[in-house]
């Protein structure tokens, strides 16, 4: 195998040769699982398990490989080596999701094993990207970077995907299991909606510890993820989780697939009764075998790369210059630039939501230029987000009007983060063996019916995301404007609903009235921003303002037709 | 049902006792856990090895109190992908300290054998047209393993670690 080191700049665990060799034996165990699978030693009800837990996924026209980006972050080689498989083995592109992974949804079965052996080239696998185990460990896709940081949470997601890497214990879990870690004071990473969210912070003394919520997730009964623990040292990080693991796969459902998470296990022995369980096991489970001590950290921390700032003034002379000569220029760094913990430094978000466009889809080429623009200007290194946009964290504030320009010149130039047309959705009925309905077509008509970016920006940050299904994909419950798609006697009508909230104040959003047709919907949303804009006092957000009039006035004006 | 240890075909000892049929005094016997709890005085003063078998629901604290009557476990896989058995086996080991056979019975295939191993199970009873090389590849195609395990019960280091020597 070629391999190909990656750069030493980019903030991503550097493999050594027990990782490779590691990811190079399970591409090898994958090649011979398919080979039994053809020979019939396997049966399909047997391989299934074994594929999804190789990224390997079935769905409506074609197989559908899920690569995974740990914790988001990518180095530009591996972005080009994605854009390479996406024109080799795919249709030229490829799709980044809420879980900060990238999707092929064009593959065959028999080139499995050799898409997994070139991404082994880059230090890169499909490993528990889905099956019932536990997923890819997402976090804030500005970890590292932020101003508001307090922990980087990179080094614990990846002590996470290390220790849950083929777990022993937990690889047949009722169901699958999906954590995510967040380390600033803003909640980036949606936590409370995963099955262990994970908020790591600092005590007085300054030591680091985790608060764990445990029991959210969204799908066909979307439950808020409750506190169990306020404090676990980072000694007992990996034990404490340890311990939950154990409890739910003792005694979570495996019944019913729909009952299976652990929110449902929570809910049903209650908060109270699930915390005790899982501390009486991780009283029994502390102790030397699974103690993280301080040297393990710090030779993960050692282990990754990581730019070196240079001292710049705070205030670029020549960004204000370039904002005051441009104004669309002035309009995407107000959106989609945020403030850099370093002098002089920003962190530009590239958006995959061109208006019109598919959310979170990239073609080879794009990916190539972001790869490029990367090296030039960001260390070398990408993040994706659960938003599905991608992230260049490094950038300085004197070459952010170069960098726009470039983007620009791509069709990657949207200023959109956040707001309305930075829409959140599923793969659905386009692809997807489970969707009622399909998310994309109303995404793009969304998209296009709120295009001009001076009107996005003067509605504000208003996030809309839109799920095929009861599943949940596109987190629609918690989006200020949620939609699901519904099937009604073979005919596609969506449900919308608002004041879904994903931050550390999470709130389910409430079903406004019937469900709409496509065109309607697209009409429902603008008269739900009309109302808004009309009511909303100052700087009021859409929740505040739903808050302060309530459903009512929104209700009334989306069903006035009726 | 060829009997699967440290990765080949072994000959097996032990008899599947189905319930109501007479357990043969003289020679290792497996019973099942329903039957230990209703029959369980008709056991006192024998002298062959005894074996029980628990369903997948059946989990360790439940037979932990009768464990040193027993020198082995049997623990169903009623489907290869109901992965309760796991935490079963690691319980009866780490918790309750049992030194006994610890065998994987019902749907197990090879895929999961190293898993097994690796939690505490000592055996896996395999289909009759069963293909022994996936067994024994099983153990050895994986080197590389990230937690502490039965088999590796150093702390966790540096959190990877190379299996067997």
């Amino acid at each position: 195998m070629n391999h190909i080191a990656p750069g030493r700049n980019a903030g991503v665990y550097n493999y050594d040769e027990i990782d490779r060799r590691f990811v190079a034996e399970r591409v090898e165990q994958f090649r011979a699982q398919v080979a039994r699978r053809l020979s019939g030693e396997l049966t399909e009800e047997e391989f299934k398990p074994l594929r999804l837990m190789n990224g390997l996924y079935l769905q409506l026209h074609a197989y559908m490989l899920r690569v995974a980006v740990p914790y988001g972050v990518l180095t530009s080689r591996q972005m080009r080596k994605l854009a390479d498989i996406g024109r080799k083995y795919d249709k030229g592109y490829g799709h980044f999701t809420t879980r900060q992974n990238l999707q092929f949804n064009w593959i065959k079965l028999e080139e499995t094993p050799e898409i997994l052996n070139e991404l082994a080239e880059v230090d890169m696998h499909a490993l528990q990207t889905s099956g019932n185990c536990v997923r890819n460990v997402t976090t804030d896709q500005f970890v590292g970077a932020a101003k508001d940081e307090v922990v980087d949470g990179r080094v614990y997601a990846e002590i996470l995907r290390q220790w849950t890497t083929l777990h022993p214990e937990f690889t047949y879990l009722p169901r699958k299991f999906k954590i995510a870690i967040m380390g600033s004071e803003k909640d980036r990473a949606a936590i409370r909606i995963h099955d262990v969210g994970v908020f790591a912070k600092r005590n007085e003394q300054g030591e680091i510890g985790f608060a764990f919520y445990a029991g959210g997730g969204l799908g066909r009964s979307p439950f808020i993820g409750k506190l169990i623990r306020e404090w676990v040292a980072e000694e007992d990080f990996v034990a404490y989780l340890e311990a939950i693991l154990r409890v739910y796969n003792q005694y979570g459902r495996r019944d019913n697939i729909y009952k299976a998470r652990i929110k449902i296990l929570v809910h049903e022995l209650g908060q109270e009764k699930f915390t005790a369980e899982v501390e009486e096991e991780f009283a029994r489970l502390r102790g030397p075998k699974y103690r993280l001590a301080p040297e393990i950290v710090a030779e993960i921390r050692r282990r990754f790369g990581g730019p070196s700032f240079e001292e710049l003034p705070p205030v670029s002379a020549a960004l204000e210059q370039a904002k005051a000569g441009n104004e669309a220029f002035a309009r995407w760094v107000a959106v989609n630039v945020t403030e850099h913990k370093a002098p002089g430094y920003a962190v530009a978000t590239i958006s995959l939501k061109p208006a019109g466009g598919i959310p979170g889809d990239a073609t080879s080429e794009q990916m190539e230029l972001v790869a490029d623009l990367a090296d030039q200007y960001s260390a070398g290194e990408i993040r994706v987000s659960h938003a599905q946009n991608l992230v260049l964290a490094h950038v300085k504030q004197d070459d952010l009007f170069a960098l726009w320009t470039a983007l620009e010149g791509a069709g990657l130039g949207t200023a959109n983060v956040g707001l309305i047309g930075d829409i959140i959705a599923c793969p659905g009925l386009d692809y997807c063996a489970l969707a009622n309905a399909r998310s994309i077509p109303l995404a793009q008509a969304i998209s296009a019916r709120f295009a001009d970016p001076a009107r996005q920006q003067l509605i504000g940050e208003l996030g809309i995301k839109i799920s095929g299904c009861i599943n949940a994909c596109g987190h629609h419950h918690v989006g200020a404007i949620g939609i699901l798609g519904v099937d009604k006697k073979g005919v596609e009508f969506y449900q919308i609903t608002i004041g879904g909230d994903p931050t550390l104040t999470t709130a389910i959003g409430d079903i406004l009235g019937p469900a709409v047709t496509e065109d309607e919907a697209v009409d429902a949303i603008e008269a739900i921003v009309e109302v808004y804009l009309a009511n909303r006092h100052d700087g009021e957000s859409f929740l505040a303002t739903l808050k302060r009039v309530g459903h009512g006035p929104f209700k009334e004006r989306v069903y006035a037709a009726d | 049902m060829p009997l699967i240890k440290d990765g080949r075909i072994v000959e097996d000892d032990w008899t599947h006792v189905p319930d109501g049929e007479d357990v043969p005094a003289d020679r290792p016997a497996i019973i099942s856990f329903e039957r230990w709890q209703a029959e369980r005085a008709s056991f006192e003063g024998r002298n062959a090895a005894l074996g029980v078998r628990v369903k997948s629901g059946t989990l360790a604290p439940a037979i932990a109190p009768d464990l040193e009557r027993f020198a082995l476990v049997a623990i169903e896989f009623p489907k290869f992908r109901d992965g309760r058995g796991f935490s079963t086996a690691r319980e009866l080991r780490e918790r309750y300290g049992f030194a006994g056979e610890i065998r994987a019975v019902g749907h197990f295939i090879p895929d999961q054998y190293q898993f097994a191993v690796r939690t505490g199970f000592t055996s896996a009873e395999a289909p009759a047209n069963t293909n022994p090389e996936s067994w024994a590849r099983a153990l050895t195609e994986i080197t590389v393993a990230f937690q502490p395990s039965l088999d590796d019960p150093q702390p966790l280091s540096l959190l990877r670690r190379r299996l067997g020597a």
